[in-house]
């Protein structure tokens, strides 16, 4: 118990340093150039405080819960996928990893979809967009990218394969992508990109690439555990900017045989 | 207060919707896959209350203090009209918030063991406690600037793909060029800088000036202050890289 409550004190603390610098730039400006008071300072300052108690209580319950499971579980799969490749003479196929790919994928998405900063930009995207965003299929589409991301990640460690070829070849599917998509929706996806590998994706992430490296023969964690954290933030970039160009195409072709329909 | 009582379940439920998949992930790839019981399970148990509780006060949190704060400030900087204003606010919060960012400080401490294994650097722990302060600095002050860039672009209106694209141009043409051990720390650098409180803030921030200033798309023009973020890094560290 006594373990505990230091944690949380700590957790608080560290947290409250992330954010004075923060606090002490948005204060300077406020009273020295806008020589304002904020609207409505009592209402910031309880939510001001419920984030910051909020994220505290989410990093020590992660802490508590989620990484140390995430982690001995990343190992263990890795473990266990080697040890099966190990037995053919030392020979790496990437076949025998697809247990890692897998759960790659699921611990994506999974830990996309809970990922403060996303439910953040998502609540602003459907609000600024009229509801015509829907916030919980953004969600969706950028998890959805995160998994084939991180899968595909996991992939490139097992085969060595050089990173900057994939992220080359995702950044040219990325800008024939844009000239697809309708102007409305571009500045989003890009921003999904960044929103996605934060709080809750990076330490489990981080920790499925070091330990597929360590077990993987031939790889060094140093060299080849890079460049997850880069997969996962542009594949959401592919898959809502994806979407949205489906779904415009449905609608269009919708649209066409509703007309086509009422022609005759 | 009951209103107060209402809104927090509400958060709460939508706290447990959002957490859902992470423990149907943990418990089936635990008994089904690795066919074993969870360790500490009361331990656990407290975790993941903590977890729901915090997302809850987090979200509710967001609406009434975060966004607020964001969007009045841009407002009044707005109102103002002072450009300059504007641009240096953009540059410090940029700045400010990646400068101590941890998962930055993990990423560059990391990137500094590779570069001393390839005898990119000195050995010693002071090179490499030097390189990665320089790879720190470098990374802040390039979402620094791009907070600058993605603010002015709000202001002029420009179309945000240009901008995006010839990044990745620049991107590519510079892994050519740069250092193999450097490549993998800047690629990862882009996606670490944006925090969880960072992002609801600069959000926020864009929204609310384009929204303010007249002829601006809040849709169109108030996103992509983030994707500016994600790729400055990239670009200063590849250059670090190869200046170094």
């Amino acid at each position: 118990m006594l373990d505990f409550l230091a944690d949380v004190g700590d957790t608080l603390l560290s947290t409250l340093r992330d954010v004075t610098p923060i606090v002490v730039i948005l204060v300077v400006f406020q009273v020295v150039v806008l020589r304002s008071r904020l609207p409505n300072i009592r209402g910031i300052a309880t939510g001001s405080v419920m984030v910051l108690l909020g994220l505290a209580l989410f990093l020590i319950g992660l802490e508590q819960a989620l990484f140390p499971i995430g982690e001995t579980m990343a190992q263990q799969l890795t473990e266990k996928a080697g040890a099966g490749a190990g037995a053919l003479a030392g020979a790496v196929r990437w076949q025998d990893y697809w247990v890692v790919y897998l759960f790659a994928a699921a611990i994506g998405f999974a830990t996309t979809v809970a990922e403060p900063s996303l439910i953040a930009v998502a609540l602003k995207a459907k609000e600024v967009s009229g509801g015509a965003v829907n916030a919980w299929g953004l969600r969706i589409a950028v998890a959805v990218g995160v998994a084939i991301g991180v899968s595909l990640g996991c992939f490139r460690i097992v085969t060595g394969t050089p990173l900057p070829w994939y992220i080359v070849v995702a950044y040219v599917v990325v800008i024939i992508q844009t000239f697809l998509s309708s102007r409305t929706i571009i500045p989003l996806a890009y921003d999904s990109g960044g929103v996605t590998t934060s709080t809750v994706t990076v330490p489990v992430v981080a920790a499925l690439g070091l330990g597929l490296a360590a077990n993987v023969p031939g790889r060094s964690p140093l060299i080849d555990g890079f460049g997850l954290i880069a997969f996962a933030s542009v594949f959401p970039i592919i898959s809502v900017l994806g979407y949205a160009i489906v779904a415009d195409g449905l609608e269009r072709w919708r649209r066409r045989s509703d007309r086509q329909e009422a022609k005759p | 207060m009951p209103r107060f009582a209402l809104a927090m379940a509400k958060r709460i439920l939508g706290a447990l919707r959002d957490l859902a998949p992470i423990f149907a992930v943990v418990i089936f790839f635990q008994v089904v896959v690795l066919q074993q019981p969870f360790p500490d399970i009361a331990n656990v148990i407290v975790g993941l209350v903590c977890v729901v509780l915090g997302l809850a006060l987090f979200v509710q949190g967001l609406e009434s203090g975060l966004f607020p704060l964001g969007e009045a400030l841009a407002q009044g900087m707005a109102r103002k009209g002072s450009a300059t204003a504007l641009l240096a606010l953009g540059f410090c919060l940029g700045f400010g918030t990646t400068v101590a960012e941890p998962a930055l400080i993990a990423v560059a401490a990391e990137g500094a063991q590779v570069a001393a294994d390839a005898q990119f650097i000195g050995e010693s722990q002071a090179a490499q406690d030097r390189y990665a302060l320089e790879v720190r600095l470098v990374v802040a002050v390039a979402v620094g600037i791009a907070i600058v860039l993605g603010v002015l672009r709000i202001l002029k209106g420009w179309p945000i793909h240009l901008f995006i694209i010839s990044g990745y141009v620049l991107v590519m043409a510079m892994t050519l060029f740069a250092p193999d051990e450097i490549v993998g720390v800047a690629y990862d650098s882009g996606g670490v800088t944006t925090s969880t409180i960072t992002v609801p803030l600069i959000t926020a921030l864009g929204v609310g000036l384009a929204s303010t200033i007249r002829g601006r798309n809040p849709m169109l023009d108030g996103f992509g202050l983030i994707a500016f973020a994600s790729l400055t890094p990239m670009i200063g560290v590849l250059g670090y890289g190869m200046v170094v």
